[in-house]
């Protein structure tokens, strides 16, 4: 099949780019504005295609400036969607350790232990209460003062709506794309996933091949562990510029909480927070109307630990008494997770080349020291869609040379670009440790990124310390070998078994907020596989994973839906994969490439919840 | 039956199974918290009437059959499910911009069906066959597609089908054996002797239909005009009072184990419920 524009994934850059494009296919009198080269008197044939069962089943936190989507919408009330509210008030909350338990015993983090015994000792004086100190500004490279909470599923769900309803283009979902069509330097469309396999790819009764579909422009918008744009990334003739490489991660955990009536939360509140449960996670409250709120974790690639995990963290994270007293007896509405892509401007792949472009977080949109992806990714979907006009009302086709000259050139004369600028070394100071990098993203942000601490980090899974070198000083040797011995043979968490032995307490189950993890895949929004499709994360060497004593991929899987398998290969179970991405950088072997040895493919299916 | 079949199946939407749901009371009746908000799935029961309906098509001879789906719902709910269901068979739309609650009166809903299959343009009665669920997802009522055929004045109505096998290789005449689901596990067979006829689908024996890009963009065509012509009708109460409402109640115990033989995982669950 061959239209004009295949896209790939549906999130806010797709929307960005579909919502443009659509407005501008016809002219006012219903002719042709933007005609089809496949189908001539049409105009261009567009074609989207989600992996996901839905168009709103995406993860964020999210807070957002919302620049680049008020520019779509002028007029337009962008509170009115599901879930989105002005923010009303914003802080930064620095948040002690009640438990005693974090890292930050450990010496390690040395300026947090001694932060939080000065905080402790004037307490009156910095003004704590409830074990965290509200920072008395927030940073201005942070502030969304102007800006909206928005729950990226119900806003990706407005989006595909509106832009559905122009009946300007198709939009599917459930559709996985297995890869780009590389033929040479150039990229002349994608290949669908076949359906009618086993879990191993073998064709099945009603197998079907996947469908190739080739167009004059492929736009990739997958996001940052999508199939398509990996696969170019990785590819010998189109991949990655010199020395730009995709190795900062963070995985982003989030719960969607029905708060309770008194909780005292206005819509539109913003909290972001720092030191707690680890010194090295960040975390956020923001409040929707209607008594939801967005809680969640970031569990960075730069959080030093070989047996980080983001659920248990969640969940003491939520019992922090600054927290609690809000969400205490609220209710679990929806959980998911996300990889996020935060090598930023040093993550960013070519823009354009023949006959492709990039969009959205996958193009090294987000923004690291601003703590923004939605809006950016929007932004870059707007601008090319602005040059597709352009070049197609000027009959040009889409080159890397033309696609360079309009597109590239509006992103890099924009905001997006000039504060990407900014952000591209913030974080540089994590390579040393987390409170040298919030020095270092601080003075990066109030200097307009002129200063900027030196050195990029390298947070490949590979660089991890060993659980000795990590826990050593609070377990012994043996007793950790001895605890891995019998978490790989009982098939359980190794880091839970940790944080119990760090004095992490044991978490008051509540059945309604406070449940187990498999209970919040369930009560979350629920995880679906759909059947006919081959696994989507294999191994590529099992001998590696027999080698890799951590397994860290296990430790870190979202929805556990990676296990320790019987031969000490990950055993995969796709119907709690949340398509979170996370074993994709959490991998310690050097497989082949820069992702370790897990091959992360197009999936059908993952979590059902339209509130995240 | 050489001219093939005219094919309505009435199939509606409901919140996804994997939801959690909450009923509230509002100042209508009762309501499903935030459900414009939740995904939505069309209705399971229906659905297997539509993958069965378009099978028939297919295979009828002449292959001059076709399949209508009429869908009762929220515009932009309905717009969101056709995004799935229009790659897996083909159908033309008959979109009706109203409730799809599982709070609406069966009898309201039913004579909305029926008024809105009578107006389909060059439908053929003596060519009509009605599909649709048997029971659904939201209104448990199933009675739904019985009122419709009541209302449409057919009188081969059968509910419960599992399965209807065209009886041309025997006897030529376009007759239909029929198998509807009776207490025990078993089926009544019965001999329809062709359209008009009613069938409230179970479950059928088809397994979904895997997306077909080319149909999609085939349905598309007429599946966005209709949604954009789609009237919009309120769907009268009809003097139904509802004095509560609220889920079935939950218990869950989460135990993650990996091959379990079939027999423990039974007999676990049977001590469970004994306890």
């Amino acid at each position: 099949m061959t239209v004009d524009i295949a896209c790939v994934g549906f999130g806010p850059a797709m929307g960005g780019f579909l919502t443009t494009l659509s407005r501008s296919l016809l002219n006012a009198d219903g002719s042709v504005r933007l005609e089809s080269t496949t189908s001539p008197g049409l105009p261009l044939q567009v074609i989207c295609y989600e992996r996901a069962d839905g168009m709103g089943f995406g993860v964020s936190g999210a807070v957002t400036r919302g620049r680049g989507i008020r520019g779509s919408f002028p007029g337009v009330d962008l509170t009115e969607i599901p879930m989105a509210a002005a923010v009303k008030t914003e802080k930064v909350v620095y948040l002690l350790d009640p438990l005693r338990a974090s890292r930050r015993t450990n010496l390690r983090p040395f300026a947090f232990k001694a932060a939080d015994r000065v905080l402790r000792s004037l307490g009156l004086v910095f003004g704590l209460k409830h074990e965290a100190f509200e920072l008395p500004f927030t940073p201005p490279f942070m502030q969304k003062h102007e800006g909206l909470v928005l729950s990226l599923g119900q806003f990706n769900q407005w989006v595909s709506d509106q832009v559905a309803t122009s009946g300007m283009v198709q939009i599917w979902p459930g559709m996985p794309v297995a890869e780009p069509l590389i033929e040479g330097d150039a990229v002349a469309g994608v290949r669908l996933a076949d359906q009618g396999t086993d879990l191993q790819g073998h064709p099945e009764a009603g197998f079907t091949p996947g469908m190739d579909l080739r167009a004059a422009l492929t736009v990739v918008g997958d996001g940052p562990v999508g199939a398509v744009g990996r696969k170019i990334d990785a590819d010998v003739n189109i991949g990655m510029p010199q020395g730009h490489e995709s190795r900062e991660w963070a995985l982003g955990m989030k719960m969607v909480i029905e708060l309770r009536e008194d909780s005292g939360l206005e819509p539109g509140t913003v909290l972001h927070t720092i030191g707690f449960p680890e010194p090295e996670i960040f975390g956020f409250l923001y409040v929707h109307p209607e008594r939801l709120a967005s809680v969640g974790i970031f569990v960075p690639s730069w959080f030093r630990s070989p047996v980080r995990t983001a659920y248990r963290y969640l969940q003491h994270f939520m019992l922090h008494p600054y927290l609690w007293r809000y969400l205490e007896r609220g209710t679990l509405k929806s959980w998911g997770a996300k990889s996020l892509q935060e090598s930023g401007r040093h993550g960013e792949p070519y823009l354009a080349g023949n006959g492709y472009a990039r969009i959205g977080e996958g193009s090294g949109s987000t923004n690291v020291l601003a703590g923004s992806g939605v809006d950016e990714a929007w932004t870059t979907g707007v601008q090319l869609a602005e040059a597709v006009i352009e070049l197609t009302e000027q009959k040009r086709a889409f080159t890397r040379e033309n696609l360079e000259a309009t597109y590239v050139r509006r992103r890099r004369e924009s905001w997006v670009d000039e504060e990407s600028k900014i952000a591209a070394d913030a974080r540089n100071g994590f390579q040393q440790g987390v409170f040298t990098g919030m020095i270092g993203m601080a003075v990066a942000g109030l200097t307009g990124g002129r200063v900027t601490p030196a050195s990029r980090p390298n947070p490949k899974s590979s660089g991890l310390p060993s659980l000795e070198d990590a826990y050593g000083s609070r377990i012994s040797p043996v007793e950790l070998k001895q605890m891995q011995e019998e978490c790989a043979a009982k098939g359980t968490s190794l880091h839970d078994r940790i944080m119990d032995r760090c004095g992490w307490p044991q978490i008051p189950m509540d059945g309604k907020l406070l449940i187990s993890h498999q209970d919040a895949l369930l009560m979350g929004g629920g995880v679906q596989a759909s059947a006919g499709y081959a696994n989507h994360v294999k191994f590529r060497r099992p001998e590696l994973c027999r080698a890799c004593e951590t397994k860290l991929c296990v430790e870190m899987c979202s929805g556990q839906a990676l296990t320790r398998g019987e031969d000490a290969v990950p055993a995969f179970d796709r119907e709690k994969c949340v398509y979170c991405g996370a074993c994709l950088w959490n991998c310690a072997a050097e497989g082949d490439g820069t992702q370790g040895n897990v091959e992360f493919d197009a999936g059908a299916g993952g979590l059902h919840s339209t509130l995240n | 039956m050489t001219n093939g079949y005219h094919i309505v199946v009435c199939g509606s939407i409901v919140p996804d199974p994997l939801q959690t749901l909450e009923p509230v009371q509002t100042a209508t009746g009762p309501a499903l918290k935030n459900e414009m908000m939740l995904p939505a799935v069309l209705d399971p029961w229906a659905a297997h009437a539509l993958y069965e309906a378009a099978n028939l098509a297919s295979k009828a001879a002449g292959s001059n059959s076709k399949v209508w789906l009429v869908s009762v719902g929220p515009k932009a709910k309905l717009q969101q499910v056709m995004m799935t269901i229009a790659q897996k068979v083909s159908f033309e739309l008959v979109p009706v911009d109203s409730s799809a609650s599982g709070f609406a009166d069966a009898h309201a809903t039913a004579a909305l069906l029926a008024e809105t299959i009578q107006s389909i343009p060059g439908l053929d009665r003596s060519r009509l066959l009605v599909f649709g669920g048997w029971e659904s997802a939201s209104r448990g009522a199933g009675a739904t597609m019985q009122l419709v055929g009541e209302r449409l004045g057919i009188l081969d109505q059968f509910q419960g089908v599992d399965q209807i096998r065209v009886l041309d290789d025997v006897q030529a005449d376009g007759s239909f054996e029929v198998l509807e689901r009776i207490e025990g596990g078993r089926h009544q067979v019965s001999v329809c002797p062709g359209p008009p006829a009613l069938f409230g689908w179970a479950t059928g024996n088809l397994p979904e239909p895997r997306n077909n890009p080319q149909v999609g963009m085939a349905n598309m065509r007429t599946v966005m005009p209709a949604l954009q012509r789609a009237k919009s009708v309120p769907l009268p109460a009809g003097g139904l009072h509802f004095l509560s409402a609220s889920p079935p109640k939950q218990q869950r115990q989460t135990r993650v184990v990996k091959d379990l033989p079939t027999e423990q995982i039974a007999r676990e669950i049977a001590e469970w419920i004994g306890k």
